[in-house]
């Protein structure tokens, strides 16, 4: 076979990392390069560079290192049984690909995976070099390293060194579906390798706290993904685990990636259509479980199966089971209960809390601070407002729901 | 009738100027407007700056960004809210105010023109007369955000040299100097050959299964395109992404590849659950133990948890120390007694003349209870079911380091070392026997000297709990 360049490369390794869910490139240290002495810098809340045609943000350089891969998990492009094409990149082609497009501001940064190869540390090594090329040679940018759980600890402790961010896949809601479906992962191993940055992050921050150790260790946190979709998991049991994660390792994101058919595809796995529905569902429930007071309970319930409604938001659906706790006063309630009518997010809240101190306000003050009025106007009373009857019509629920569309092609 | 005209460059602090001295003059009676635009009549000179001017913390922050309003009803509109601030200091918390709302709406849009020229401004390489690499880039914002947006450039592309060039303003970056000039140019025609690479990395990393071209058009509309190398993908992309998901499902699954069947076969996994049958020829070995209990699911404390936390401790050890079970950092860990008790517990028993390395630690349950609260996980006790479930690997624990000496901490313990837990503060202190007839000293868990509120209570059951500790030479002695 002819020797590939590293055009062929990218296009295959950047094919095999599109099923990573994460593209943040937030919440890290503040760093810049008007010194002159570097390259980069990095921003409170990320850059997204493009967006590409599926809707997702691009803003990270994200690939594989390489896609041979001696594991063999069903939901994998890269399993070792499947017929893709290999290839591998040089630390330098890496370092190389990453700089010159940050150079052209193509990117915030490099987010790094790969397959495994001959051993996890051998794989976790390579990787790590990579990064530390790219601190070596002066870069300032984002970078985000998969890390390999069975990786040892002093690799996962380079790897936190040079990299903005840590993230180990849980792969699957359930241990049960990791055992079936990625036969040679151990979710046990998975927990312990995340608890493992958790505690060297803590360790560092004390380090750091008491003046004897200055270094920053992984300092945009830790996040995981999730496939949803390929087993037969509910969205409960997804959540549970998430919030689980979430308050274990604290975590900075917990990410649901719809199961997507994959080329090449292993004959255990549906060929379904993503369901994108679901996933942007359980990204609202997530928020709302963080952010919003809400416990599990509230938002999946065993008469639904466990399941999140896929018609309506999982805020409005909790609205239209409870309506007896509405109509909410906007001039009068507490913080908690205003959180809590559909149309209305953290920030409108907060503005409402400081305007009303002001007078009282009508839905159309509501509406230019930002509130989703049409939503919202049959859950509450506002000056010159009253839902009447509006909260007890028996279609309610139907006229937040869109009517199907025909799937146009 | 005043008709301040601000430049092109160095707007802001003119507007500052400009607007300190009118902050007393009515709104209506003030023409604002760019230099380089409509020219003012019967403009009259600017009266004398007040000395006394103050704005809320908020003012700047809100106004800065109006002022590279491209119409000019940012400066107006900041002028308003300064004008109306000296009689109303409450005002920007009122959102509600329709001046407030549109200052809060102009300045978001201006906002996302900053971003969106952080964003999607795309540099090309050019000819360097120098050692330092220089770049060009060409960008169309719809506000004259230029000054605004300068440092951002300048602390990103700290060690290259870099033009940007708008249909107004030229920023040139050079060996560290900034410089704007106001001038007028066209596009350019230019090429670099990174954007055959940058475009292949764009479409592949595109999953045609997920098909969203709305959201991408809200995030990043068609009047960047033209600028943005990648773009030129977008529309073949678009086309071509149903037909490819399509073939991924009909192509079904493939048979695996030959070379992977060759792979060597993966050991078995150990057994889930060991085997229970009792041992009739002599006392397991700790470590066969402590891996066999990593596959227990004998109670289903083990789903949730991290991983088992087995005890740890030389397998000769004189005395065995029961505690309850790990908490959230032994969770963690994969350790016992490592977190704020366990902590406490060392300097206790140091305080005792205890040496901990000379134990053996362990618990009465080998996983972690808890329940989610938000982000934290409370400890819960464990049900008796799940100490009695438990029990099982605490015996096997005995009988492989046989102490001399058993130490019950807390009721758990102590159920579980003696079958039962009730009334421990009456027991404490006392010597008891375990289900197979070793001695057991009764005392308290330290998390229950950590939960005590009051200062001196606590420091009289620390100092109670001590002297339960300090009896254990006395007891091994005797
Ligand atoms: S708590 Fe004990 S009995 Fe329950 S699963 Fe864990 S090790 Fe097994």
């Amino acid at each position: 076979m002819a020797k590939m360049t590293i055009q062929d490369k990218l296009a295959l390794l950047s094919d095999a990392a599109k099923y990573d869910a994460s593209c943040a490139s937030s919440g890290t240290s503040k760093r810049g390069s008007r010194d002159g002495t570097g390259l980069g810098s990095t921003t409170g809340s990320g850059i997204c560079h493009a967006y590409a045609p599926d809707g997702r943000c691009i803003s990270l350089l994200k690939i594989l290192m390489t896609n041979y891969c001696v594991y063999d998990c069903a939901y994998c492009v890269n399993r070792a049984s499947s017929n893709v094409l290999r290839a591998r990149f040089t630390v330098d082609e890496v370092v190389w690909l990453t700089t010159e497009f940050y150079r052209r501001n193509y990117i915030e940064g490099l987010f790094l995976s790969s397959g495994i190869i001959k051993s996890s540390d051998y794989t976790m090594e390579e990787m790590v070099r990579i990064a530390e090329k790219l601190r070596a040679g002066g870069f300032r940018g984002y970078v985000h390293l998969k890390t390999i759980p069975e990786a040892s600890p002093e690799l996962i402790e380079r790897a936190g060194l040079v990299a903005d961010r840590l993230s180990i896949n849980v792969e699957l809601p359930t241990d049960a579906s990791v055992r079936s479906l990625a036969p040679e992962k151990d979710p046990v191993g998975i927990r312990k390798a995340m608890g493992k940055v958790r505690l060297t992050k803590e360790d560092y921050a004390e380090r750091s706290f008491t003046g004897r150790r200055r270094a920053k260790f992984a300092p945009a946190g830790q996040s995981t993904q999730m496939i949803v979709g390929a087993d037969a998991a509910d969205d409960a049991t997804i959540l549970g685990n998430a919030s689980r994660l979430y308050g274990a390792y604290g975590l900075k994101r917990v990410y649901y990636s719809a199961f997507s058919p994959i080329p090449d595809s292993s004959a255990v796995l549906p060929l379904i259509d993503p369901p994108l529905m679901r996933e942007h569902r359980l990204y609202q429930a997530d928020w709302l479980l963080r952010f919003y007071d809400f416990e599990l309970g509230e938002i999946v319930t065993r008469d639904a199966g466990g399941m999140l409604d896929l018609d309506v938001d999982p805020k409005l659906a909790w609205a239209l089971a409870n309506r007896d706790r509405f109509p909410v006063d906007v001039n009068r309630a507490e913080k908690a209960m205003l959180l809590r009518v559909p149309g209305f997010g953290t920030k409108i809240v907060d503005r409402i809390l400081k305007a009303r101190r002001q007078g009282a306000l009508g839905l159309e003050d509501i509406r230019r601070m930002g509130g989703r009025v049409k939503a919202a106007r049959a859950f509450v009373t506002a000056k010159g407002h009253h839902p009447s009857g509006a909260l007890d019509a028996a279609d309610l629920r139907a006229r937040f729901v869109k009517p199907k569309q025909m799937e146009l092609f | 009738m005043y008709a301040p005209r601000l430049p092109r460059l160095g707007t802001e602090p003119a507007w500052r100027d400009a607007a300190r001295r009118l902050a007393a003059v009515r709104p209506a009676d003030i023409d604002w407007g760019w230099e380089d635009a409509d020219a003012a009549f019967f403009a009259d000179p600017l009266p004398e700056a007040p000395t006394d001017l103050t704005v809320p913390k908020a003012f700047p922050g809100l106004v800065r960004p109006l002022l590279s309003e491209r119409s000019g009803r940012g400066f107006a509109l900041a002028h308003a809210l300064l004008h109306r601030l000296q009689a109303q200091r409450g005002l920007l918390s009122s959102r509600a105010d329709s001046d407030v709302a549109e200052a809060q709406r102009i300045a978001k849009e201006i906002r996302r023109d900053i971003h969106k020229m952080h964003a999607f401004l795309r540099f090309r390489e050019v000819d360097a007369p120098g050692p330092r690499r220089a770049f060009a880039a060409w960008f169309e914002p719809d506000h004259r955000i230029e000054e605004a947006t300068a440092d951002f450039f300048v602390n990103r592309f700290g060690d290259m040299d870099w033009r940007i060039v708008t249909p107004e303003v030229t920023v040139t970056y050079r060996d560290g100097a900034l410089d704007l000039v106001a001038t007028d140019s066209l596009r350019p025609e230019a090429e670099d050959p990174l954007e055959q690479l940058w475009t292949t990395y764009y479409s592949n990393i595109f999953n045609p299964a997920r098909l969203k071209v709305d959201a991408m058009r809200a995030e990043m509309p068609k009047k960047y395109w033209r600028n943005l190398p990648e773009a030129r993908a977008i529309p073949d992309l678009i086309a071509g992404a149903r037909a490819a998901t399509l073939k991924m499902q009909q192509a079904g699954p493939t048979q695996p590849a030959p070379q992977s069947l060759r792979r060597p076969a993966r050991p078995e996994p150990e057994p889930a659950m060991p085997d229970t049958s009792p041992d009739l020829f002599g006392a397991p070995d700790l470590p066969t133990l402590a891996r066999e209990v990593e596959g227990c699911t004998r109670c289903p404390l083990h789903a949730p948890a991290t991983q088992v936390v087995f005890g740890e401790g030389p397998a000769a050890a004189r005395v065995m120390i029961v505690g309850e079970q790990p908490g959230d950092r032994e969770d963690i860990a994969g350790r016992p007694f490592v977190g704020p008790a366990g902590q406490l517990f060392d300097e206790v028993a140091q305080a005792a003349g205890l040496d901990r390395g000379d134990c053996y630690v362990t618990n009465a349950v080998k996983h972690f209870k808890f329940v989610q609260k938000g982000k934290r996980r409370i400890h819960q006790k464990p049900a008796t079911s799940e100490v009695n479930a438990c029990n099982w690997w605490l015996g096997q624990e005995l009988r492989a380091v046989d102490p001399a000496l058993v130490v019950a901490m807390g009721a758990t313990a102590l159920h579980a070392l003696t079958g039962k837990g009730a009334g421990l503060l009456k027991r404490r202190g006392g010597v008891e026997r375990t289900k197979d007839g070793r001695p057991v000293l009764v005392t308290v868990h330290p998390s229950y000297l950590l939960r005590l509120p009051d200062p001196e209570a606590r420091a009289r059951e620390t100092e109670a709990f001590r002297r339960d500790l300090a009896r254990i030479p006395d007891l091994l002695a005797a």
